[in-house]
């Protein structure tokens, strides 16, 4: 059962120039974490509402999640250091669907985080292919974690100043050209995922896509935080925190 | 330890405490949290005739100390509330308050006949919402208004009337009075106070609505002023809402003038917010030795 805890910070690494990794003690919301979840943060009493920030990974009763600093909510977060104590909700949301087979991993910029959990969870049966697409060699996280984890890693950037230069698409296009693959998951900019769900189903592999949307309660209570999907063929207002954030590309109105 | 027993508008409950509509859903999401049967009692996500999908997103930004929300009433419908939602919260021993809101005069008429004989124990209607093109705030924002929509329901029904008032008006007091006389047998108030953000990088406003209803402790003090300008006007009791965030806030609330406490964005932000108000208020009542909560109601001493 997802719920409030008060976690204790064990850790505070700042990644790049505006990206910080924070890790935190909490037993109760690890055990029961899934990759694609993500956590209810209360930032400070400055700011009314909860932020929501994927799981990045889960390690004994250790959870980290890596953010960027947007604006105050985030901006406090990164203020934080070891030893203090955040209010979380959680673990909310429902996340990926981990079927037997290849898997391609996705992750646009500070979507990449959730992508590390989903990688670790999808190598515990099959063999993983990660890309990730960043602005420019600054902005490039978790590029170790990545490359421990998965079979095969892809690393593109805008400018071309770390890894190849060009989108995500790229890499993919060619896998999926010449590779068998089972599943593509992903998380990032809109526009990105719309163009990946897009390949996946030229190619008919089933693909997941984490969506963003700003959030209310967190819990389904509010319909604050909706997105537009098409079930069954007609359209409905989806809540992110509750019936997503992950969804078969293949529902979403993108 | 006080007695936090309300007798509202001939309705037992076992609090002063009930969940604010449109925050709480239908309850199952916070049921998974704590006992329902907890609570005071509990005002569902506002219904319409049909289903409606509400507007499109963002639907909330952010404010200092509150938030504004463009949902647009996306409900599954009464009849879908009826035979779906009504028998789960039934499980619980609460009080279930129905809002209810319309295109027109006759679809409050008949979503009040169809909430009748015990599909809910109080009708809330809303003349309020600011999110909608036709209906809510238009009829509340006029004498005339919510007397022919409060009329037309207690017309159908024998279960208690409570009309919500909105707080986009200039003389809360009059509208509170028309619906007492049009016979309501309680108000709630307030709804959300209509408000704007814009992203100045973009130049665009941050709701896709382009408006929105401001809600949270920002309107914390909009909201007693209210409760406290209508309760000296009518003999019905009120339903206080808007910004109550704690048992000192609930106790405010009362003191200007209502019966019951509504929490609503509060939860958002601590899931567990309706619980330790009542809570708070009790601890109040037993160090202040009052011996029951309902002693608090209207007893404020202006100067
Ligand atoms: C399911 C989910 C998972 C996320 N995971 C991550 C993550 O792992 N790492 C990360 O860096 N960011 C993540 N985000 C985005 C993150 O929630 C926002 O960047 C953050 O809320 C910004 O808060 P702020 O106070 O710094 O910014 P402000 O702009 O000051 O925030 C104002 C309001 O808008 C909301 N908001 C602003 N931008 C976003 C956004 N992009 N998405 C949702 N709400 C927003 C805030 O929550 C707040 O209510 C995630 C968002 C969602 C919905
Ligand atoms: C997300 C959201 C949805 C709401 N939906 C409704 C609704 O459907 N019907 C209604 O009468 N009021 C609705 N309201 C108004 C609340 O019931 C309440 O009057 C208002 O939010 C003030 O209380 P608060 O500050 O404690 O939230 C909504 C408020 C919010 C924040
Ligand atoms: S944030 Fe409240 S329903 Fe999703």
């Amino acid at each position: 059962m997802p719920n409030l805890f008060d976690c204790n910070i064990t850790e505070n690494i700042r990644l790049t120039n505006s990206v910080y990794s924070i890790a935190v003690d909490c037993e109760s919301i690890a055990a029961e974490s899934a990759p694609g979840q993500f956590l209810h943060i209360k930032c400070g009493d400055r700011v009314l509402l909860r932020r929501p920030i994927s799981i990045c990974n889960v390690s004994g009763g250790v959870l980290r999640i890596v953010f960027e600093v947007k604006g105050e909510g985030t901006k406090w977060l990164s203020l934080q250091q070891t030893g203090d104590v955040l209010s979380i909700l959680g673990p909310l949301g429902n996340g990926f669907t981990f079927l037997k087979g290849n898997v391609i991993v996705v992750g646009g910029g500070i979507g990449s985080p959730p992508m590390l959990y989903a990688a670790e969870r999808a190598k515990e049966n099959a063999a993983v292919t990660a890309i990730l697409g960043f602005r420019s060699a600054d902005d490039v996280i978790l590029k170790d974690n990545f490359e421990s984890v998965c079979d095969e890693f892809h690393l593109m950037t805008d400018d071309g100043s770390a890894g190849e230069r060009g989108s995500v698409i790229l890499p993919l296009e060619n896998l999926l050209k010449n590779g068998e693959y089972d599943a593509v998951l992903s998380c990032g900019p809109h526009k990105m995922q719309e163009a990946v769900a897009k390949l996946a189903a030229e190619f008919n592999v089933p693909c997941q896509v984490s969506l963003e949307e700003r959030m209310g309660c967190g819990v389904g209570a509010c319909l604050v935080c909706v997105c537009a999907t098409m079930p069954d063929g007609t359209m409905k207002m989806s809540r992110v925190c509750a019936d997503g954030p992950v969804y078969d590309a293949r529902e979403v109105f993108f | 330890m006080a007695d936090l027993k309300i007798n509202f508008a001939g309705v037992e409950l076992k609090n002063p405490i009930v969940t604010a509509s449109g925050t709480f859903g239908f309850g199952r999401e916070y049921g998974e949290y704590y006992d329902l049967s907890k609570l005071g009692g509990i005002c569902v996500k506002g219904l319409t005739a049909k289903p409606r999908e509400g507007n499109l997103p963002p639907r909330i930004a952010e404010t200092p100390g509150g938030m504004l929300n463009s949902v647009g009433l996306q409900n599954p419908g009464i009849d879908a509330f009826i035979t779906d939602e009504l028998p789960f919260l039934r499980e619980f021993d609460t009080v279930i308050i129905a809002n209810i809101s319309g295109n027109t005069v006759e679809e409050y008429a008949e979503m009040a006949e169809k909430l009748s004989g015990g599909n809910a124990d109080i009708i809330e209607v809303n003349v309020s919402c600011p999110n909608v093109k036709a209906g809510g705030m238009a009829f509340g924002t006029s004498t005339e208004g919510v007397t022919a929509v409060t009329k037309a329901v207690r017309e159908k029904t024998k279960t208690p009337v409570m009309v919500k008032l909105s707080p986009n008006v200039t003389d809360i007091a009059s509208i509170a009075k028309a619906a007492e006389d049009a016979g309501a047998d309680a108000l709630s108030l307030i709804n959300t106070l209509l408000g704007m953000r814009i992203d100045i990088q973009t130049r665009k406003p941050i709701l896709n609505n382009n408006v929105g209803g401001l809600s949270g402790p920002a309107v914390f003090p909009v909201a007693v002023r209210m409760v406290w300008q209508a309760a000296l006007q009518v003999k019905i009791p009120i339903l206080g809402m808007g910004g109550v965030e704690s048992g000192s806030d609930a106790v405010e609330m009362m003191l200007a003038g209502a019966s019951l406490v509504g929490v609503g964005t509060a939860c958002f932000h601590n899931p567990y917010a309706p619980l330790d108000i009542i809570v708070q208020v009790e601890q109040y009542l037993d160090k202040k030795g009052i011996g029951s909560a309902k002693e608090l109601t209207g007893k404020v001493e202006p100067v």
